[in-house]
């Protein structure tokens, strides 16, 4: 093997790829597939050196305005995220379209279609054709790692943020990858044009007219992109187009090389001339793609006229869930090869609290209260470990939506009359987006109990640091919530009688309540006590 | 020559470790290696797996195709059977015997163990057990990684100096148990081939 090659996963040759293409700040909010990201960019020994900034936000929207902050000062920013992430950063990201870069900006989406850990699997490409910008999207870990070189020219040269999209599968699968000398990180250098990012109607006009003028250009570097591939084939009964690793699960279906003419696609907006190319040639059109069936619906067009394109809307592939080799098999008519199915006794094995966690104790509390004497009790919950408490043992919470929505959803309910209205939400969701549902709470005086459950860590993605640890009590006070109803308990067996009556109480007391069991992760703690002791 | 393995076990138990030794000396083979994992929700105690993938040819798929594996490697028994479809019809199953029950509807474990010798061609190993025996308590993962050396192609040298590699900056005596605990492995897998 060449000398400079690294074993990286996606993730990490993304971020290796931005270190060396002159990245000076990373942002983001922690989320699966994206985590590795700047994860990977902490514990970088060059990153440190650089001096590149790598700190978590608070969530996605602050972090992709910092890292417009970044690039209207001239220098490289990356900003990733989860496929949802990007709808709580959805404002500066279209907005971001018509301010357009000064210095290079990508955005990464990581998204998750079978929702291996998510509530949805949308599709961020569509986000990204939303807002007209380019996208990136690697079909393995050297482009992943290539991209961010490409990506930060091509944001340059047309002043424009572009996407890295990426989908779990890439992100979490390592592969050898093969390092490209080191660029300079960009001098400060301000807009030329002073009102470029003063998006006040009479001149975001003009801007968006350029971003529409843009579009072409986009298309014709899409034309040309290196990533982009037309790879002629004999048997022109089938074109296919594969979109980023759709084209691993389709060469794996032919170690001999496929017959048919391919189009590789991993830059778009999707290149007209080369797909024209294709169709011309070809009987009929099989679109992959891992997500929503993007393409393959703006192939086909509304009137569905004439069409012999053929994917996930024509059934060949399945509408949702993950593209896999053994789906592409079958798009491809060839037969199933398949092992044994898995025997009857094969039990699921469902994620499950940690022996020994603090939301454990914090919930044999709630759900006693709730469960006894109130009928109608529920309890939203948010997004985080302990949304676990929707599944046995416990099956007490009744929502899990996005980031926030249980304590205004809480809100919402009691508005509505139910009685307890309680939310549960753990301390980084709360600094993420539960602050200002609590404010909400707090103008209106809703009754509402809410639980904010701290354990000094973001634990369902991998313990990193919460931006709650230390502030949670003082954040309450400062939003108005009245002192004597800010309760810390301390979530364990032996105080599970005090924590009972404190939720009795709270629940009585008609007006904003919020109950803090605080105790911190095991996980995290775990790891701590191995550093220290070795 | 390829080898496509799929790495089986719970969240928490570190199948990761056993990948992270085999793809290294896959590596310093001068071979191509893919390797996806189970990363977020899983890794609290549900089923995870990892696709393992080497071969002197390029690698395309992340995933190892349907019917395509030539072995499960398993660290817990019940674990292994999940992934039947993927193992191909002349794979291996290697697994630990010992179950990691944390379910309450875990199933009778000697129907589990019968399920596995069912399979043509498969190894069980009391892995917990020859690590202790080892010397090293906490070397399960190094006793399969053995056990699985044996059946991939690679030289004993390549993957012993791959534990060297990954360990070496924990010290010299946790990589001489780790290599003890990966003999342990590979010797039994050869008693039981024959
Ligand atoms: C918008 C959005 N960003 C990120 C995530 C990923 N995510 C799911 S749970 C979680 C951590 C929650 O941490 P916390 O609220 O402290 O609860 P804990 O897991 O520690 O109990 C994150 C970041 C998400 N689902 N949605």
């Amino acid at each position: 093997m060449a000398k400079n090659v690294m074993m990286l996963m996606g993730d990490e040759a993304i971020a290796q790829g931005a270190i060396d293409a002159g990245v000076s700040g990373f942002y983001a909010y922690p989320g699966t597939p994206s985590t590795e990201i700047m994860e990977y960019a902490q514990h970088s020994k060059d990153a440190a050196v650089l001096n590149i900034h790598r700190q978590w936000s608070a969530n996605e929207k602050t972090a992709m305005e910092s890292a417009l902050g970044m690039s209207y000062c001239g220098k490289r920013a990356m900003v990733s995220m989860k496929h949802v992430g990007l709808n709580v950063a959805a404002d500066p990201f279209v907005n971001s379209g018509v301010t357009g870069a000064n210095g290079g900006i990508i955005v990464v989406a990581a998204d998750d279609p079978s929702m291996h850990s998510s509530q949805n699997e949308q599709d961020s490409r569509i986000l990204a054709q939303f807002a007209l910008l380019p996208i990136f999207e690697p079909a393995n870990q050297q482009e992943a790692y290539d991209m961010a070189f490409a990506g930060y020219e091509l944001s340059e040269k047309y002043k424009t943020p572009v996407m890295l999209r990426i989908t779990t599968r890439l992100a979490h699968s390592r592969a050898g990858v093969e390092m490209k000398p080191r660029l300079k990180q960009n001098a400060m250098k301000l807009p030329e044009n002073k009102r470029q990012f003063v998006l006040l109607p009479g001149i975001a006009r003009k801007q968006y007219k350029t971003l529409v003028a843009n579009q072409a250009k986009f298309m014709e570097e899409a034309e040309k992109s290196p990533f982009n591939r037309y790879i002629d084939g004999a048997d022109k009964s089938r074109g296919i187009i594969a979109c980023g690793i759709a084209y691993n699960y389709l060469m794996e279906n032919y170690p001999n090389g496929c017959p048919h003419p391919v189009l590789k696609l991993c830059q778009y907006p999707a290149p007209k001339k080369l797909i024209e190319k294709l169709v011309k040639e070809t009987k009929e059109v099989l679109v992959l793609e891992d997500g929503q069936p993007m393409l393959e619906e703006s192939l086909r067009g509304l009137l569905d006229r004439d069409v012999k394109v053929k994917g996930r809307i024509t059934g060949e592939l399945p509408r949702d869930g993950e593209l896999n080799p053994l789906f592409v098999r079958r798009a491809l008519g060839m037969a199933d090869i398949c092992g044994a199915p898995a025997p009857a006794i094969v039990a699921p094995r469902p994620p499950a609290f940690c022996v020994g966690c603090g939301h454990i104790d914090a919930y044999n509390a709630i759900k006693q209260v709730v469960t006894t004497g109130y009928e109608d009790g529920h309890v939203f919950a948010d997004i985080g470990c302990y949304t676990l408490a929707a599944l046995p043992p416990f099956e007490v919470v009744n929502s899990c939506v996005d980031m926030g929505a249980s304590i205004t959803m809480a809100k919402g309910a009691a508005d509505a009359g139910l009685f307890p209205a309680c939310a549960v939400i753990g301390d980084s969701t709360f600094c993420h987006s539960g602050m200002t549902g609590l404010l909400d709470c707090v103008i209106e005086n809703s009754n509402v109990v809410i639980f904010i459950l701290d354990n000094s860590a973001t634990a369902m993605t991998g313990g990193q640091d919460s931006h709650a640890l230390g502030r949670l009590e003082a954040i309450c006070k400062g939003l108005g919530v009245d002192e004597k109803h800010i309760r810390i308990v301390n979530p364990l067996k032996k105080n599970h009688d005090e924590m009972v009556q404190v939720i009795k109480e709270e629940i009585e007391y008609k007006g904003v309540s919020v109950i803090i069991p605080t105790r911190e992760c095991i996980q995290t703690l775990g790891k701590k006590n191995k550093k220290g002791g070795e | 020559m390829k080898s496509d393995i799929i790495l089986s076990g719970v969240g928490g138990q570190g199948i990761l470790s056993i990948a992270a030794v085999i793809g290294q000396a896959a590596v310093s083979a001068g071979l191509h290696m893919k390797q996806s994992e189970v990363h977020g929700m899983s890794q609290r105690g549900g089923d995870v797996q990892s696709h393992l993938r080497i071969s002197d040819k390029e690698v395309f798929s992340d995933l190892v195709p349907h019917g395509a594996a030539d072995m499960i490697l398993s660290v817990e028994p019940m674990e292994s059977l999940r992934y039947l479809p993927w193992l191909s019809k002349q794979g291996w199953i290697i697994t630990n015997s010992q179950p990691f029950i944390n379910i309450p509807n875990y199933p009778d474990q000697k129907a589990v163990i019968a399920e596995i010798e069912k399979q043509p061609k498969h190894i069980i190993i009391n892995a917990d057990e020859l690590a202790k025996a080892a010397g090293n308590s906490r070397g399960m993962n190094m006793v399969m990684a053995g056990a699985a050396s044996l059946f991939v192609d690679i030289p004993q040298e390549k993957m012993e100096g791959a534990i060297q590699f990954l360990f070496g900056r924990k010290g010299e005596e946790i990589v001489k148990s780790n290599i003890a605990a990966f003999r342990a492995g590979r010797e039994f897998a050869q008693k039981k081939r024959g």
